[in-house]
């Protein structure tokens, strides 16, 4: 009865998280996708008068050339959700790719591979991203793809390491006695179960590219205007923020809620994805 | 003809250390051979290798020939992957000792039965749920269809001991392998185990390679044993000659330690 009882309260608990999770960051899907049908002012309207605070014509207040917070806020959530979404799918790709082909790889390609990650990962991600700016100019797509890569190296070295752990377990040894083929125990074996893990991982990683973006654009090596990037938005504000806070108050407030949201995901995904942890946990 | 020839067979590491070294034994169709040893001493090598299934940096070489009835004879060491492939599972199956890592946790139990009969009995849908359920009916497990649903972490060590023999048994080996299939379980499972085991390779008329380092155990269930010490053969012959008249004074040493062991056991339960 007891037994009953925990594992139908367990499934509630972590849906808590997961909710809690989904909240913040559908509210931000949400301002991305309202902010391609309509916007409070154009962003090149600089009717409002310079940082005015928060009232009924600019929700948000306005920046120091009177344009309107929220709706540079809304563009700056569509940014943030693209270079998310565009960088895990750069970072993920390529990234779960290469770490599986180095977890079959024989001993000699393995330890080169592994070497050269090191050093992938060593290199700092501004600095990949000013190469990257350099080598085509400062515009999203670079940033995204500075990012991207950066993440492929993270993404490839973990698949990497959960490939050969599973490749180690007895029940890969125990599927191949009975006959199951190399493409066959990789796509119901080895995938399935680096699976959860590589999920939670990579909703981390968009979190952390959302941050990198920001702090990109802080740099001015990320959307150039009028893109409204948080991260610009941030550096815009700095010099009034003693006495003119709003500015820095909204996309600071949205990009920690944003990266709390989609870690409060991973989080709950994490438990969800795994059926050995729905028992215990 | 035997149906598993194995002549010189050596396991050798990268670096050169044998781990196996000039081993020979055959099983005959339907015969029931014990390898027993401690543990390092190659028998679950020896197990690998007869399957072609050496982990990375070790090689085999002498020879294993399996001719199972319907596949043809073949010689398995340095044999390529697509030649053996359809001999795992059909012409050899095989029992691991730890029944909750040899499962694949995150895959429901009678996938991972069907698997089997799917590639080497091309069963599809209704048929082969049915052959699913079947295979676990014939190890003897309770509610088939709640088993089938469940994940590893949900059912019993002897449960899942049990799934992984009618994993093994699903394409209908000639050559049942197992390897300590019974240590990881308590004593009375143990038992209901082994007994399950006899019955399903008397049923079906299998031969038996049983890799163990327990006398007792197989004492039991072995026709014949070959007793293995640091990768050598060191005496074969008949399970009961061994048993009661043992040469090297290496047998006679496990012959007598389980003794030892079984008087003492007498000793407190009188």
């Amino acid at each position: 009865m007891t037994v009953k009882r925990t594992t139908r309260a367990a499934p509630r608990r972590r849906s808590v998280i997961l909710i809690a999770g989904c909240v913040p960051a559908g509210l931000i899907v949400a301002l991305a996708l309202v902010s391609f049908f309509w916007l409070p002012y154009p962003l090149d309207d600089t009717s409002g008068g310079r940082l005015s605070p928060p009232g009924a014509s600019h929700l948000l207040g306005t920046d120091k050339l009177g344009r309107d917070l929220l709706s540079q806020v809304m563009i700056g959530a569509r940014i943030a959700l693209e270079s998310g979404a565009g960088a895990v799918a750069i970072g993920g790709v390529l990234g779960v790719a290469t770490g599986l082909a180095a977890g079959f790889a024989n001993r000699w390609v393995d330890d080169t591979f592994s070497a050269l990650l090191d050093v992938l990962i060593a290199f700092p991600t501004l600095l990949l991203a000013m190469l990257v700016v350099a080598a085509q100019s400062a515009s999203l797509g670079s940033a995204i793809v500075a990012i991207g890569l950066a993440m492929t190296a993270v993404v490839a070295r973990l698949t990497r390491i959960l490939v050969k752990r599973v490749l180690a377990q007895d029940y890969i040894t125990a599927a191949r006695t009975s006959g199951t083929s190399w493409p066959r125990v990789i796509t119901g074996h080895v995938l399935p179960n680096i699976w959860p893990t590589l999920v939670v991982n990579l909703a981390l990683q968009f979190g952390l590219a959302v941050l990198a973006e920001a702090s990109l654009s802080f740099l001015g090596l990320g959307a150039p205007p009028p893109n409204a990037s948080w991260g610009r938005m941030l550096q815009e504000a700095q010099a009034t923020v003693s006495t003119a806070p709003y500015g820095a108050v909204a996309p600071g407030v949205l990009l920690v809620a944003l990266v709390v949201g989609v870690n409060l995901i991973a989080d709950g995904l994490r438990d969800t994805l795994d059926p050995t942890r729905r028992r215990s946990s | 003809m035997s149906l598993l020839d194995v002549t010189g067979l050596s396991v050798v590491t990268d670096s050169g250390r044998a781990l196996v070294s000039d081993l020979s034994f055959t099983v005959e169709q339907g015969g029931r051979l014990g390898l027993i040893g401690e543990s390092g001493s190659g028998k679950s090598l020896t197990a690998l290798a007869v399957m072609g299934l050496l982990p990375p940096g070790l090689t085999a070489s002498g020879s294993v020939v399996l001719d199972a009835p319907g596949l043809g004879r073949t010689e398995m060491v340095g044999a390529a992957e697509s030649r053996l492939r359809p001999l795992r599972g059909r012409g050899a199956g095989v029992v691991f000792q730890e029944p909750l890592t040899a499962l694949d946790p995150l895959m429901r139990v009678g996938r991972q039965i069907a698997e089997p009969l799917r590639r080497h009995r091309g069963l599809r849908g209704a048929e082969l749920r049915r052959a699913v359920a079947a295979a676990i009916d014939r190890v003897q497990l309770p509610e088939p269809d709640r088993i089938a649903r469940a994940f590893p972490h949900e059912i019993s060590g002897g449960q899942r001991q049990r799934v992984a023999l009618a994993m093994a048994l699903a394409a209908e080996p000639a050559l049942l392998i197992a390897d300590e299939p019974t240590t990881a379980l308590d004593v009375t499972v143990q038992a209901e185990v082994l007994g399950l085991l006899g019955e399903l390779i008397a049923e079906k008329d299998m031969a038996l390679l049983f890799v163990s380092h327990d006398l007792a155990v197989v004492s039991g269930v072995t026709d014949e044993l070959v007793v293995l010490k640091d990768g050598r053969a060191v005496e074969s012959g008949r399970t009961a000659d061994l048993l009661h008249a043992p040469r090297q004074p290496y047998t006679r040493s496990l012959v007598e330690s389980a003794r030892t062991f079984e008087n003492a056991l007498e000793r407190i339960t009188r």
